[in-house]
């Protein structure tokens, strides 16, 4: 018999007999706060951080602002250049020079403070990884109350890749001291901008 | 083989004493963040309840479930595989490693391939497995287990990573400074990150409705591991598994807020396909789980979400750490888990608790653990399993417990005993409890005759 049909065999041989049904799931919504106050809350609380609104030349001018000594800028929306542009068909570890990365957020989670990035927005996943930086840009009308509602959004059953991406890589592996840009970015930064 | 002795290697972790203060607090700490946020949903205990619902109607599905999910992740273009144990499994990471020519392995945090003693198994046969989570790094290099399944090094203090990673990554003698040394582990990580050949996650949740499976980090180097290398090999074990994205969400909620006390983890992410160019691989694991879900009183920890939740509350774990256990898995859960995978050496693990149900309080998935310690106790005791001196005292301790005239003769003599007896007759080497303890002052009269005298004054 394959492993397979062994576990199988096991576990159907052994698995609990009375069983509850599966419970429905509420959405659990509350009205009563500002969407765009509470996850600009809990993004802060998770180590990121809003950028300041837009001025006179937009984009390109925040993200300069941001990183003034930034030499590679590599952006996976074509609403902002860089200074690199990024293929689709390029390798990850070629990204390894990336100072700041830019990419477009789907939407956003209050509760969590979460923006929700795949591989449509990223392009090359690792973007949001081997940057030293990250900047995502997020149209304040796209942030939903919870992750109830979050997870019926129906990309998460065709991205290849999904990430709910909350602040910066962190740890506190060490007496509990909180560290930003363990493995991946040093800082993420929310930039809202309406599509 | 020997038992694993909990109260012989616990003292040796009392004896440092700023280690255990730190040890103590720091997890208290993250269980004071977790009320806090518990305390800030309205809907937890609900969330309790149907977390536990979703897992229980899983698990007594599971068969049906885990072809489910077979199917979907095929036809996502994945290839799946099954591992009976820890043996068959390492070997089928190895030869999936071998078939691609890869010679190092980057991966994330995952306690099934501690479990399955994966690393040993790849290094001996010339494969550099390298650790991304900045406290299993700091335990791989110092040839330790985990002690914590969440925060693996949380038993070491600055100084002590200092010394482990100046012995091993050349950083700074003497520098004990926790930024410097998560930046020199950063420096010295990244290059694997971009020469590997394979990398590898385990996953908190896999799902049945899409074959996806997901995992959660906040250092993002299971992201790295993923994304990077052309290969990545996901390690499953078959309790992992719900049926859809709507009950993910019920466990997301609740994860982070019970592990660490933050309402999400900074990255969760959710592999469903390979990218394109790209293999994934999944490996799902067995190793006793199928077994255990046969055991009347104890397949409801096959529930665990592996929050440490109730490690970080157990006054026992905090007081003698994680390595003390010698297991897997410590605290509470490691407790009601270990035993299943070997009952003689695992024998004495059920009685460092002082089941007070404080575990079980602050599961999200509601496991009775405290309940499933007293039971592993009977067993322990039903299969002779108990030391002798323990074996001993229970039995006398039935006889007067059971006897209203001898239990009277033990209260009224203990007092005095409390009082008058030589310290060597409480503080010696049968009784390991005296160790660590100074016993309270007895009560200058019983219950019994309290109430014996107050009765007849009315």
């Amino acid at each position: 018999m394959s492993s397979r049909d062994a576990i199988l065999a096991a576990v159907r041989a052994n698995q609990p007999a009375s069983t509850p049904p599966i419970p429905a799931i509420p959405l659990f919504e509350r009205a009563s706060r500002s969407l765009l106050d509470e996850f600009q809350e809990n993004l802060t609380s998770m180590g990121g951080k809003l950028a300041p609104a837009l001025e006179a030349g937009g984009l390109d001018a925040l993200v300069r602002a941001l990183f003034p000594d930034a030499a590679v800028i590599c952006s996976a929306t074509p609403e902002l250049r860089g200074t690199r542009p990024l293929d689709r068909g390029a390798q990850p570890a070629e990204l390894a020079d990336v100072d700041v990365g830019v990419v477009r957020g789907a939407f956003g989670v209050a509760e969590t403070g979460s923006v929700w990035l795949s591989e449509e927005e990223l392009q090359v996943n690792a973007l949001a990884y081997l940057a030293q930086h990250l900047v995502i840009m997020l149209d304040p009308t796209r942030i939903v109350g919870n992750l109830h509602q979050a997870y019926r959004d129906p990309r998460f059953k065709t991205a290849r890749y999904a990430v709910l991406v909350t602040g910066p890589s962190a740890t506190a592996d060490i007496e509990g001291v909180l560290i930003h840009g363990a493995q991946g970015v040093r800082s993420l930064t929310v930039a809202l901008v309406p599509l | 083989m020997k038992p694993v002795d909990h109260a012989e290697a616990s003292s040796h972790f009392i004896e440092a004493k700023a280690h255990l203060e730190f040890h103590d607090r720091r997890l208290w700490d993250l269980r004071v963040k977790r009320d806090r946020q518990a305390h800030s949903i309205p809907e937890w205990e609900e969330l309790r309840n149907l977390a536990s619902a979703i897992k229980e109607h899983t698990l007594s599905h599971l068969a049906d479930y885990l072809e489910e999910f077979e199917a979907k992740a095929k036809s996502n273009g994945a290839q799946v595989h099954w591992a009976r144990d820890a043996s068959e499994h390492n070997q089928i990471v190895y030869d999936i490693l071998s078939a691609h020519g890869a010679k190092t392995l980057v991966k994330s945090k995952s306690m099934l391939t501690e479990e399955c003693d994966m690393r040993p198994f790849l290094e001996i046969r010339g494969v550099k497995v390298i650790e991304t989570d900045l406290g299993e790094r700091i335990q791989q290099l110092d040839d330790e287990p985990p002690s914590h399944i969440v925060v693996p090094a949380v038993h070491k203090l600055r100084g002590d990573v200092s010394e482990v990673f100046a012995r091993t990554i050349g950083s700074e003698p003497g520098n004990n400074d926790p930024h410097y040394l998560a930046e020199a582990m950063r420096r010295d990580t990244r290059p694997y990150f971009l020469e590997a050949e394979a990398g590898m996650t385990g996953a908190n949740f896999a799902i049945a409705e899409t074959g996806s499976f997901v995992v959660c980090t906040n250092e993002g180097n299971a992201d790295l591991s993923a994304n990077v290398p052309k290969l990545h090999i996901a390690c499953i074990g078959i309790e992992k598994i719900i049926p859809k994205f709507e009950h993910l969400a019920v466990f997301i909620r609740m994860l982070s807020r019970s592990a660490l006390g933050s309402p999400i983890t900074q990255y969760t992410s959710h592999f469903r396909a390979p990218r394109p160019g790209t293999e994934l691989h999944i490996v799902l694991v067995d190793n006793g789980r199928s077994q255990r879900l046969g055991m009347k009183d104890f397949w409801y920890s096959l529930k665990c979400i592996r929050c440490g939740a109730c490690m970080n509350t157990c006054p026992v774990y905090r007081r003698s750490g994680g390595l003390s256990y010698g297991a897997t898995y410590s605290g509470p859960i490691g407790i009601i888990i270990d035993p299943a995978f070997d009952i003689r050496k695992y024998s004495n693990l059920p009685y460092a608790s002082t089941l007070n149900g404080s575990c079980t309080n602050v599961c999200p998935v509601k496991i009775n653990i405290h309940d499933q310690i007293y039971k592993w106790r009977q067993v322990m005791a039903e299969r002779n399993q108990l030391p002798l001196v323990k074996k001993e005292a229970i039995r006398i301790i039935g006889k007067v417990l059971s006897d209203p005239r001898l239990y009277r003769a033990a209260i009224s003599a203990t007092g005095l005993a409390i009082e008058r007896l030589p310290r060597f007759a409480i503080y010696n080497w049968l009784n390991p409890w005296g160790r660590q303890r100074e016993v309270p002052e007895p009560p200058k009269q019983s219950f019994r005759s309290w109430y014996l005298e107050n009765r007849r004054r009315q």
